[in-house]
């Protein structure tokens, strides 16, 4: 029994701690003097988008964000500084100066001043700034951080696996075993077949990278306040060109001779079917750089919104629905992560497959 | 917009992660892992060969066992037949031998007791010639006392004489 009331009066403060918590917030929201509403495009796209530093929690100067350098190729060399030294700001009112040049981050685009100018000035309607230029920024932002995360790990977690053969020739126990388990799934479920008996050997290395990478990533995303890198339009459209290099370098004559001059048909529909074919074998990697992409972006544009909506209908109520909801999407995400990854990875060794083929004729 | 934007410098750590990825794994994790796992399965299907051979093998072994045992079992069999046949055969021949040597035996029995008759017979006859000379020598002897008788004794014999 008194357990029981005990249960009940930390259920009521919890109620009262979060009811309160959220009231303070809505206070802050109304008695704010700049515009202060709750822009939720604003939030799902700052929260999908790369930026300069790691954000955590809290707002403005009281956050917590892990800096990340920033390095910019710049007419006048590399300028390097660390993205700390922005102070937060993303409205290019903070200047940083670096390499004799000045630099303002402007909705995480950083641009360098010109000459003899103090503060940005952005015009809104042409989407350009006035009087700075664009940098080539070749930064380690959020997005490039979680990659090398994703490095990191997957060194630690292969070249273990690959250590443990050089003890034993027996089947690892536990947790490598899962690995060699999905290393056999890559070779014997996607590799072999799609490719085939031959050749499949030589596009191991590849698949399997790009099968662990897009899945750890997926997964290290799915993580409170990760990145979203596979959701990155950047990052796909360079995992889609690696398989398009491999297409291109690895394809047989038969392959390009099917490309461009379709045998078997009437000469007058061959270069009709030229055209056709050219324009697949680059459609085919786009179709992967966009599925990917828009897969994993979805996936967090939903959960993003699901919470969002706790504060656009400004109830703390509403989260009793809205966080089951994100949570079961988040789970869906998991399933999401791996099969994303396996669809990129299977329909990569599909055209590769294809590519690599020596017809038969007929 | 700045969603399906590519982002260059990103686009650029991509590629790097990527090769340095492709490369060093290669190097240094799928091309072991491949190597192990692909000799593991080598030596699982060559244990599991063997294994169906040995099975095989067995198979024989017992198959040919069988067959050595019924041979034994046939041998066996034979050698009993031939035995009991032999006695068989043995049993017949001591009973016709025996048959044979009885009948043998009987017929000298019979021959000696024929001679042995015959040689009875014979010296009862000479026996019984003796003893009707030695009675007929007695007879005559008293007879020819008296000449009476004597006389009536030659006539009778001459009376003999003259019937014949």
């Amino acid at each position: 029994m008194a357990t029981h009331k005990s249960s009940k009066i930390t259920v009521a403060l919890m109620l009262m701690l979060i009811l309160n918590s959220f009231a303070s917030f809505a206070q802050l929201d109304t008695e704010g003097v700049v515009d202060e509403s709750f822009n939720p495009t604003e939030m799902i796209m700052h929260h999908i988008g790369d930026s300069h530093g790691w954000h955590f929690f809290g707002e403005g100067e009281d956050s917590f964000t892990l800096p990340l350098p920033v390095i910019l190729w710049t007419d006048e060399g590399i300028a390097t500084f660390m993205s700390s030294e922005f102070h937060h700001d993303v409205e290019g009112e903070y200047v940083v100066d670096a390499n004799g040049q000045k630099f303002v981050n402007y909705h995480e685009k950083i641009y360098v001043l010109n000459e003899g100018e103090e503060l940005l000035k952005y015009d809104e309607e042409a989407h350009a700034a006035l009087n700075a230029n664009a940098t080539f920024d070749i930064s380690i932002t959020k997005n490039v951080a979680s990659m090398l995360l994703t490095v990191v790990l997957m060194f630690i977690l292969f070249i273990g696996l690959a250590n443990h053969y050089k003890k034993s020739k027996s089947a690892p126990k536990g947790f490598k075993n899962i690995l060699e388990t999905l290393v056999i799934f890559v070779r014997d479920e996607i590799a072999r077949p799609q490719i085939g008996e031959k050749k499949f050997m030589k596009f191991m290395p590849f698949l399997l990278t790009v099968f662990f990478f897009i899945w750890i990533t997926n997964l290290l995303g799915l993580l409170p306040g990760a990145a979203n890198v596979t959701g990155n339009i950047s990052v796909t459209v360079a995992l889609g060109l690696f398989t398009l290099a491999i297409i291109i370098v690895n394809g047989s004559k038969d392959y390009w001779q099917h490309v461009f001059w379709m045998p078997g048909i009437p000469t007058a529909v061959k270069p009709i079917l030229a055209i056709v074919e050219i324009l697949g074998v680059f459609i085919k990697p786009i179709a992967l750089m966009i599925r990917l992409f828009a897969n994993i972006t979805a996936g967090h544009i939903i959960i993003l919104s699901l919470i969002g909506l706790i504060f656009i209908l400004e109830n703390a109520g509403v989260a009793f629905i809205s966080v089951p909801f994100a949570v079961f999407i988040t789970v869906l995400e998991l399933l999401v992560a791996f099969l994303q990854a396996f669809i990129f990875t299977l329909l990569s060794a599909l055209f590769i497959g294809m590519a690599v083929q020596e017809h038969e004729h007929h | 917009m700045d969603l399906i934007t590519p982002d260059y410098g990103l686009f650029v750590w991509q590629v790097v992660v990527m090769i340095v990825l492709i490369f060093l794994l290669t190097k240094f994790a799928w091309k072991p892992v491949m190597k192990a796992v692909g000799e593991r399965e080598a030596s699982i299907n060559d244990a599991l060969d063997s294994a169906e051979k040995a099975k095989e093998e067995m198979a024989n072994l017992k198959a040919d066992n069988e067959k050595l045992l019924q041979q034994a079992r046939a041998e066996r069999d034979e050698m009993l037949k031939e035995a009991q046949d032999m006695k068989k055969s043995i049993i017949s021949e001591a009973t016709e031998d025996a048959n044979e040597k009885a009948e043998r035996i009987l017929e000298k029995a019979q021959i000696t007791i024929q001679s042995e008759k015959k040689q009875a017979l014979f010296e009862i006859k000479s026996q019984v010639a003796e003893l009707s000379v030695q009675i007929a020598e007695t007879v005559v002897k008293k007879q020819l006392d008296d000449k009476k008788e004597q006389m009536a004794l030659v006539n009778k014999m001459l009376d003999d004489v003259k019937l014949n």
